[in-house]
């Protein structure tokens, strides 16, 4: 067993220091009756020749995205990693260290969040950011929470182009902690719906930029209308690259933003790991949830970083703590900061210039589809198609003749009677070629 | 900026093991790179001529004011950064409570496989049978070394995997009409164990401890009625002991028709020896992150499956694995056999990268290799116990502990050194300090954790070093503690100012 | 000025009380980093939880000595919680409580009961 060092004679050795007869003393306290007797019922151990040979197997029964035309997107966008961006997250110093709790050893680790922390903000265009949650849907649920405790009220209203997933982990926080959440209709154009909402019970407006459905929406009048009644505007990103294009949570007034970072260094993960944003307006500070990270000196003056504001937490606050998260994305948070400081602002800008770009290439590419209709009117890199027939049927028919054409609304909503929209997503990946394939695929399905 | 190297005492106290001389003082990015600068080449196809964002009018920025550093800076500038920390690989890293075990680099590969991490979640599903193939083999494992028939695979961490097994009581306890409105904690528990169930819309109520560190049954019977949804115990428990009492704290919540929820957090103790499913627990979450070695990476990633009870099992979070007429299938909506979900905890379907880690981890070990993991892993921490009884007090010396030796601070009374400059000290040993001041219910804790993966050498290694600590603190050495650590990176750091006046981003101004 | 077994003082001025928390308090604290303080026009009772004073690794309730309306909180602390330290039943005083009840007050103990209350703990 290659990970177990210890020799049968140390066992032995040990077990004399210790003053235990044998291993089973240590383990007296089980009551007779739950101890097994010998080892369940698994497969023994294997080589790492075996192992490699097993999961190879699995993951070879899949079609990778790369391996073909690939335009999925409704909350995870494949883009390109730099080589060195994952060379450098599988440094032993820092993938094999734990949250940085004794500062002076784990400098590395605390100064990357800082700076991550200062990206974030820029990013956002708000004053704060944490240092990362588990992801985009889990951050847009403590933004509802946090809501809720800042103006003490108990509704949230959710516009219809927040991604359901997220709609529903947030109705699930919310639901035992006695907060309603208000999910409007599914619809493209639902951002500016959320204003008819706004009540002085309402703790919180939730829109998405880019919403769901693709939809770019200027959202100040929406914070206006929510700040007028007393609420908060949390602003919800799934796709992190569109950062580097369109303004910013906090320049249209936005107090949270919640985001999906993946799309910068972390990649597709079949969903998971992924690393969630989280920012907000400086005097909401207290009511953040997460780890933070702040500059200090040490005994010597030297400029150094710790954890702090751990009050919040729970490891002090126990039962009263913002939030009960522990463990962040930490390592995924590390990978966000080492793309985007190799990017720096004007290579993510010039990234999200090709994005749009390529968005534009495969609306152009499907206009001429008569049977097809584009929904979205303004975009991003992904577009809500209208198809004539269930989405999911044809997604799957083009999937066999090896084109991964996006996402059926019907697989993320299923109830929301938009069986005939099909979620259409490009990237810097995505080649002309591809875009060509798409088409004249669709014009097959549906009849040009 | 600190660009000088940084000046050491001249006669340090000490003669440490340092490799100091190598560390290098790294200014923050945004004083390395420039506005402007990137080290990213974009494909050479243009955006061309046809780009513009006339669509978009009114609804762009300007590009992010944020620099950027060639491929060779920014390596450069990481690299000198990981140089700064400890790390499993690097030594003994015996933070109790968290596991600081080796994490096989076979593992990484495996996670890295185009048929695993270049997956999108939400692709046909005749495309990824391989992935929920992987997902199922995952959730038997974990079924069969908990004895318990369902896992919910979703949670991201231990702590939403609490919140998970809370959602599904309360899911449990609504279906009869009453969510009802108390879960009982010990004042052992781990912070997030409150936290969580407060989270839940529950009254925390915390029962106590008694004299040789297990959870105080007569208070727990007690505070037990019927308006208790839950009761929440750690076992083995944060004192390193196992519940002994466990069947009895299992027999009276379910008298009371409370579930009993058991923080999974230290199962790498008992894993292959003991099955939770046969302790009468209802639910518990797993750390993959811990027992199963996925990576710590500084602060999570991590993964929290929960395993399930069938009595609720029926109310696990979407999305759930089924067997389909054309091999697997996932099912993402609340109807047929999940009618009764409580619903979805995050987007897709939970940490795919660690399961891949964990079941890797899994397989290398197999049955009996994961029995092993535990036996050593409890040998490991007593035998740290017995080299360093002689020197340090515990709170609950009889008997042997499971995997982690829990000491005090009565050995420090009147030394004049603290538990955290001993702490510090042991930084400059080469070593990362155990947990500090946690379970709170003990003065001055000390929690240590080995690991099963710590070779006897490097646990000698340790305990040598920590005897000659402590022998040093006991004869008057005080300032050496006090002026600790002297070899790291930066000295002891001042909380103070950074909670005072939080400076939580880089300014230009600053 | 009056104590509560909860280390907290009360200065009375007319209907107007004063409520801080004792130097003795302030030393098993530590540095104070942060003092989270009630709205003004707060109405609390006796043994209700008026505010929360944070060091690097603890938050701890103060709880109003005696019950009132919350007329003024120390505002300066914002800046310089370290004068809960640094003058702890003076300069570092939380809330300006106007009371109902002065009788309330007269429950308290004076500085000689709580010196010996504290030689007990």
């Amino acid at each position: 067993m290659r990970y177990l060092p210890l020799s049968d004679t140390d066992r032995a050795e040990m077990l004399a220091v210790i003053g235990a007869a044998d291993i089973d003393a240590l383990f007296a306290d089980v009551p007779k009756s739950a101890r097994l007797p010998a080892p369940l019922d698994l497969p023994a151990h294997a080589s790492e020749i075996e192992v490699e040979r097993a999961i190879g197997a699995m993951a070879a029964k899949n079609r990778s995205a790369g391996a073909g035309p690939f335009f999925c997107g409704a909350g995870a966008y494949r883009h390109h990693v730099p080589a060195s961006v994952d060379h450098l997250i599988q440094r032993s110093e820092f993938l094999t260290s734990y949250t940085p709790y004794q500062p002076e050893i784990a400098q590395g680790t605390l100064q990357a969040l800082f700076e991550f922390q200062t990206q974030v903000a820029e990013l956002t265009g708000l004053d704060v950011a944490n240092a990362s949650l588990y992801d985009g849907s889990t951050a847009c649920a403590e933004a509802v929470m946090m809501a809720a405790r800042v103006t003490g009220r108990g509704v949230a209203v959710l516009s219809g182009g927040v991604h359901p997933h997220y709609a529903a982990a947030a109705a699930t926080l919310a639901h035992s902690a006695g907060v309603e959440v208000r999910r409007l209709p599914a619809a493209v154009d639902s951002e500016a719906a959320v204003i008819a909402a706004v009540g002085p019970d309402v703790a919180c407006v939730v829109v998405q930029n880019p919403n769901v459905f693709g939809a770019v929406t200027e959202l100040s009048a929406i914070a206006e209308a929510a700040h007028a009644a007393g609420a908060l505007m949390v602003v919800v990103i799934t796709e992190a690259v569109s950062f580097g294009l369109l303004k910013s949570p906090g320049a249209m007034g936005a107090d949270i933003a919640a985001a999906e970072g993946a799309a910068i260094g972390v990649g597709l993960n079949f969903g998971g790991p992924h690393v969630g944003l989280f920012a907000c307006r400086e005097k909401l500070v207290r009511q953040m949830p997460g780890r933070l990270c702040g500059e200090t000196v040490d005994a010597a003056g030297e400029r150094g970083f710790v954890l702090t504001l751990s009050t919040r937490e729970q490891h002090i606050r126990r039962e009263k703590a913002t939030s009960n998260i522990c463990t962040n994305s930490g390592l995924a948070a590390l990978a966000f900061t080492a793309h985007l400081t190799l990017l720096g602002g004007e290579g993510l800008a010039s990234l999200a210039r090709l994005n749009h770009a390529r968005g534009r290439g495969l609306a152009r590419a499907l206009a001429p589809i008569a049977r097809l209709e584009v929904m979205t009117p303004r975009f991003f890199n992904e577009i809500a198609i209208r198809l004539p027939g269930r989405a999911a049927d044809i997604v799957d028919r083009l999937a066999d003749r090896g084109i991964l054409a996006g996402v059926p609304f019907s697989r993320l909503d299923p109830g929301a009677g938009l069986d005939d929209v099909v979620l259409c997503c490009v990237t810097e990946l995505t080649t002309a070629e591809d875009i060509a394939a798409l088409a004249a695929a669709l014009a097959q399905e549906v009849g040009a | 900026m600190n660009a000088a190297a940084r000046t050491r005492p001249a006669e340090p106290v000490f003669e440490a093991e340092h490799k100091s001389a190598l560390q290098q003082d790294e200014p923050l990015i945004f004083e390395l790179g420039r506005i402007g600068r990137t080290g990213v080449d974009l494909p050479s196809t243009p955006v061309g001529a046809d780009w513009d964002a006339s669509d978009l009018a009114g609804l762009t920025r300007a590009a992010p004011r944020l620099p950027g550093l060639s491929e060779p800076e920014a390596v450069r500038h990481y690299v000198r950064l990981s140089q700064k920390n400890h790390a499993i690989d690097l030594a003994l890293y015996p933070l109790g409570s968290c596991t600081m075990k080796h994490n096989p680099r076979l593992n990484e590969k495996l996670a890295r496989l185009p048929g695993v991490a270049d997956l999108h979640p939400l692709q046909p599903r005749s495309t990824v049978q391989g992935a929920l193939q992987l997902m199922d083999a995952l959730a038997h494992w974990l079924q069969t070394l908990t004895g318990m028939p369902a896992v919910a695979l979703s949670p991201k961490a231990g702590a939403h995997g609490e919140l998970c097994g809370l959602l599904a009581i309360r899911a449990a306890h609504e279906a009869r009409g009453n969510p009802r409105a108390t879960v009982l904690v010990p004042t052992s528990a781990h912070g997030t164990n409150p936290a969580t169930a407060a989270l839940a819309g529950y009254r925390v109520v915390e029962i106590g401890q008694t004299a040789d560190g297990h959870v105080d049954l007569a208070d727990l019977e007690a505070k037990l009625h019927d308006d208790v949804a839950a009761v929440m115990v750690t076992n083995p428990n944060t004192c390193g002991l196992f519940e002994r009492d466990v069947l009895e704290i299992a027999r009276l919540a379910h008298a009371q028709g409370a579930y009993f929820y058991c923080d999974g957090a230290n199962f790498n103790a008992i894993v292959g020896r003991v099955r939770p499913g046969d302790l009468g627990i209802d639910a518990m979450h797993i750390n993959l992150h811990k027992t199963f070695s996925t990576p710590h990476g500084g602060g999570g990633p991590g993964a929290g499956p929960v395993v399930l009870s069938a009595a609720l099992a029926p109310y696990a979070p979407l999305p759930w694995i089924a067997h389909g007429p054309e091999g697997f299938a996932l099912i993402e909506e609340k109807s047929g056999v999940a009618a009764h979900a409580f619903g979805r905890l995050c987007a897709f379907h939970g940490q795919m990268g660690m399961f891949v880690r964990a079941l890797a981890y899994m397989m290398s070990h197999g049955a009996d290799g994961l029995r092993q993991v535990a036996e050593d892993a409890v040998l490991n921490a007593n035998y740290v116990r017995a080299r360093l009884a002689s020197h340090m007090s515990q709170p609950f010396p009889s008997g042997f502990c499971m995997h982690e030796a829990l000491f005090d601070d009565d050995w420090l009374e009147g030394v004049g050194v603290s538990t955290l400059d001993f702490a510090k000290a042991i930084i400059d040993a080469g070593f990362h300090p155990m947990t500090m001041y946690f379970p709170l219910v003990v003065s001055g804790a000390m929690l240590i954790e080995p690991t099963e993966t710590e070779p006897r050498r490097e646990l000698d290694r340790f305990c040598d070093a920590l005897n000659e600590l402590a022998e040093a603190a006991k004869t008057g050495d005080i300032e050496r503690f006090r002026a600790a650590p002297q070899y790291a990176p930066l000295r002891r750091l001042d909380e103070t100012r950074a909670a005072r006046k939080p400076r939580l981003k880089w300014t230009s101004e600053a | 000025m009056r104590f509560s077994k909860e280390h907290e003082w009360v200065e009375l001025d007319g209907d107007q009380a004063t409520v801080g928390i004792s130097a003795y308090a302030a030393e098993q604290l530590g540095d104070v980093v942060f003092v989270e303080l009630p709205p003004i026009g707060k109405q609390v009772k006796a043994g209700e939880a008026l505010a929360v004073v944070e060091s690097v690794k603890a938050a701890s309730d103060v709880y109003a000595p005696v019950g009132g309306a919350v007329e003024a909180v120390n505002e300066a602390l914002a800046d310089a919680p370290e004068t809960v330290n640094d003058s702890p039943e003076a300069g570092g005083w939380f809330v300006r409580l106007k009371i109902a009840d002065p009788e309330e007050a007269e429950a308290l103990m004076d500085r000689g009961q709580y010196e010996a209350f504290l030689r007990t703990l």
